[in-house]
């Protein structure tokens, strides 16, 4: 019981308490998350029933194959996030690490496949402001459907960024041997807020890359 | 004249000495010290703002300031006292305390979070301060699009930015709320034995979480347009400006009960303990809370009667808006019940309780007027809006903030206020108000435009009464500062329950040592057992 002893933290009774604690905790912020990027949505939604042709001629100048690999890419981190999980659960240190950095890793690429889109964009000057010269039109209203994409996979991006911090920070105490069988909250936690990224992602591919 | 100190020996605010212990602390009541310091010198910050506009309109010309430093007045103090005053005041300060106490928990679920929070909301206040000194801002503190976004050239993404970083704050907060009333009531501490205060601030912090990512999100959306100058909102480039009043008011009206609901709370408190009597209607008074907050969301169309919305999407907003002010009177009723027969004794709390009372009353009546479609259109962005909010927010929230704090201050600091001095005040702020306050609705009926730095000859009369009352209402706020700091060093000695009070925050000492309760307490009764034979003792 002493590994229980020093995570339990002075306000808890009990380690049960505590973990119920946490996740619910988990749950009240990612429905913040949902409310957060509802507003975007809304805005998306807004502005594509205003100007439906814009958006399915704006559309087309994504990728849509680079998007279909980094959903897979993003589902396959999902899959080993859980098992990092499952493997906490278990107390199996070794495995936690193997799944952590796999997860690592994945993110990382899709964020290395997300950068080369932009660059891509960039080049293409499909930034929407005086420069924005594709030969679309209507162009204003494509600049629209550009400022809605970068700002939501940017968004979503940045939640990607934070989520490796996190999983950083869960390396580190996991080479340390901090979790356990007994005490892995911190772990499960975090592949709440992986996952919830992973699903974002999911409305995000279809809306910004399929409509058609 | 020091009285000799009979204080408990060991107790959360002499556990530890010097700056670090109060600023890296994760007690929860010395959390709510920091805020109660911080929300005080913010509410003096718009209050300052507040005299340089009643200063401008006593004449009806500008004489005092041209009309853009004006507008730059009224947007900073209603920033600084929406953003930094009325939100995080009675959640923040009173809540953090207390919600921990009322339920008998050593703390918080989360207390690191709750430090994290307090630096969060000083970094976001700082920032807007910041705003504040180096050029303002005048958009008005709704930030309406595109003026804010594209065309005003003062420092909004600073102050936005500042509004954003806040927003996390009490995010932040509401989340460690609902966590720590979940899942960590005493023994015996069922949902319906819970005090009321507490169901309000439930209530409060699910708006908290749902609404605040919206207003962040919304204001993330002004500074891309600002930066960049590419449009969401302005229609010469595509946008939408009447999307960002949806997305705007879609936190916002909810936020006005954000800041009202935790003030109910203290209510529902103050009037059972100073009636001796059980609420009337105990889970009539918890439901309509819970009510509050979802209806909440449904009517922020009412702010937008004027802006090219739909007649049918207006009357729906119209209707649903009475629909919300149900359950408020509901509260209203249930207190009146109470005090019905209740065998009452004015201490100054209680002065404050049945000021709030009346005064939300007035605010929420003109309110139901304002929700009226027509009547709307008519006093519109007139003085009547301002008089209405003003009854709800600062006749409402502030008094209840008062109360609570005179309430509880006994358990804070372990010793009593001079209860003449609080009684005096108490009646010199309900007399300022109401005659800094009362005018303005006949201003705005008359037809004078809110946001206007000089105005028709017609009006002076008003004003100047307005002006009047708004001094008086300031030393009111003054005289309760000058002697709480008096009575933490000389202030007679409180004991444990100096009211006589139900609830788990009067079994331990004042001021309670730093884990609140000696033992977990076990609880066998619901709520307010007050028995009125054991009439008032105080
Ligand atoms: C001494 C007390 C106060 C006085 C004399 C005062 C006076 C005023 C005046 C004259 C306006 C300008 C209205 C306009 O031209 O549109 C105003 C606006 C406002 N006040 Fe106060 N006020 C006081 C206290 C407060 C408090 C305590 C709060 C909040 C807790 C508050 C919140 C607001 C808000 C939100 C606005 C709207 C600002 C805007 O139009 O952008 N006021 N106040
Ligand atoms: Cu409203």
């Amino acid at each position: 019981m002493s590994d229980v002893q020093t995570t339990l933290a002075h306000q808890f009774e009990d380690p049960d308490q505590q973990h119920e604690a946490a996740s619910l905790g988990m749950w009240a912020f990612l429905i913040t998350e949902i409310m957060f990027f509802g507003g975007l949505f809304a805005a998306y939604t807004v502005y594509r029933i205003q100007y439906p042709a814009a958006f399915v001629t704006a559309s087309h100048l994504l990728d849509y194959k680079l998007g279909a690999v980094n959903t897979a890419v993003l589902i396959c981190s999902s899959l080993t996030m859980a098992l990092a999980v499952r493997a906490a659960q278990l107390g199996q240190r070794r495995n936690l690490i193997v799944f952590l950095i796999l997860t690592m890793t994945l993110g990382t690429t899709f964020l290395g496949i997300k950068a080369a889109e932009y660059t891509h964009k960039f080049h293409e000057r499909l930034i929407p402001g005086p420069n924005f010269t594709p030969n679309v039109s209507p162009n204003r209203e494509a600049q629209l459907f550009f400022l809605l994409y970068y700002s939501m996979t940017g968004l979503h991006a940045l939640h990607m960024v934070i989520g490796i911090g996190v999983l950083t920070w869960l390396l580190v105490r996991a080479v340390r041997g901090h979790f356990s069988h007994e005490y892995y909250s911190p772990v499960e936690m975090s592949g709440l807020y992986w996952h919830f990224v992973d699903i974002v992602w999911i409305y995000l591919f279809p809306l910004l890359y399929l409509v058609r | 004249m020091s009285s000799p100190v009979k204080l408990p020996g060991q107790h959360y605010l002499n556990a530890a000495y010097g700056i670090k212990s109060w600023l890296l602390t994760t007690d929860h009541k010395r959390i709510a010290w920091l805020y109660l310091a911080s929300i005080t010198l913010f509410f003096f910050v718009g209050g300052f703002f507040a005299v340089l506009i009643r200063l401008e309109l006593m004449t009806p010309q500008g004489d005092l300031v041209e009309a853009e430093t004006y507008n730059k007045l009224f947007t900073m103090h209603g920033l600084f006292m929406i953003f930094f005053f009325l939100i995080p005041s009675i959640p923040a300060v009173l809540g953090n305390f207390l919600v921990p106490m009322m339920i008998g928990a050593p703390d918080l679920a989360f207390p690191r979070l709750n430090l994290a929070s307090w630096y969060i909301y000083i970094a976001g206040a700082t920032l807007a301060l910041v705003a504040a000194v180096t050029g303002g801002v005048d958009t008005g503190w709704t930030f309406y699009t595109p003026y804010s976004s594209i065309y005003s050239n003062t420092n909004v993404v600073l102050a936005a930015l500042g509004i954003f970083i806040t927003g996390f704050s009490s995010i932040l907060t509401g989340i460690n709320f609902i966590v720590t009333i979940h899942k960590m009531r005493a023994p015996g501490l069922t949902w319906f034995r819970l005090p009321l205060f507490i169901w309000a601030h439930y209530a409060t912090s699910i708006i908290m979480v749902l609404g605040t990512p919206v207003l962040a999100v919304t204001i993330v959306l002004v500074a891309i347009e600002r930066i960049f100058r590419i449009g969401f909102f302005d229609p010469a480039l595509g946008g939408d400006p009447v999307l960002f009043q949806h997305l705007f008011w879609f936190y916002s009206h909810p936020a006005v009960y954000i800041m009202i609901l935790p003030g109910m709370g203290v209510i529902s408190e103050l009037v059972t303990c100073f009636s001796r009597k059980r609420i009337f209607g105990y889970s009539f008074v918890a439901f309509s809370s819970l009510a509050i907050a979802v209806v909440g969301f449904l009517v922020w169309g009412h702010h937008m009667f004027v802006s090219s919305q739909s007649v049918y999407a207006s009357m729906i907003f119209s209707i649903l808006s009475f629909v919300v002010a149900v359950p408020s009177a509901i509260k209203v009723f249930n207190w009146t019940a109470t005090l019905y027969k209740g065998s009452i004794s004015l201490q100054t709390p209680m002065l404050y309780a049945l000021g709030f009372i009346g005064l939300f009353t007035i605010g929420g009546m003109t309110g139901l007027a304002l929700a009226a479609l027509g009547l709307d259109v008519h006093v519109h962005d007139t003085y009547f809006v301002v008089a209405h909010f003003h009854y709800i927010m600062v006749g409402g929230m502030v008094m209840a903030y008062l109360g609570g704090l005179h309430f509880w201050w006994p358990k804070m600091t372990g010793r009593m206020y001079p209860e003449w001095w609080g009684r005096l005040s108490a009646l010199i702020i309900f007399v300022g108000f109401n005659l800094a306050f009362f005018p303005q609705f006949l201003l705005g009926y008359l037809g004078m435009p809110r946001r206007y730095h000089a105005y028709p000859e017609e009006f002076q009369v008003l004003n100047v009464m307005s002006s009047a009352g708004a001094s008086i209402l300031g030393i009111g706020y003054l005289i309760p500062m000058i002697y709480f700091i008096w009575s933490m060093r000389y202030g007679a000695q409180a004991g444990p329950n100096p009211w006589q009070a139900k609830g788990l925050e009067w079994q331990t000492p004042s001021p309670p040592p730093t884990e609140n309760f000696p033992i977990t307490p076990v609880v066998t009764e619901d709520a307010y057992a007050y028995s009125q034979e054991e009439a008032a003792v105080v």
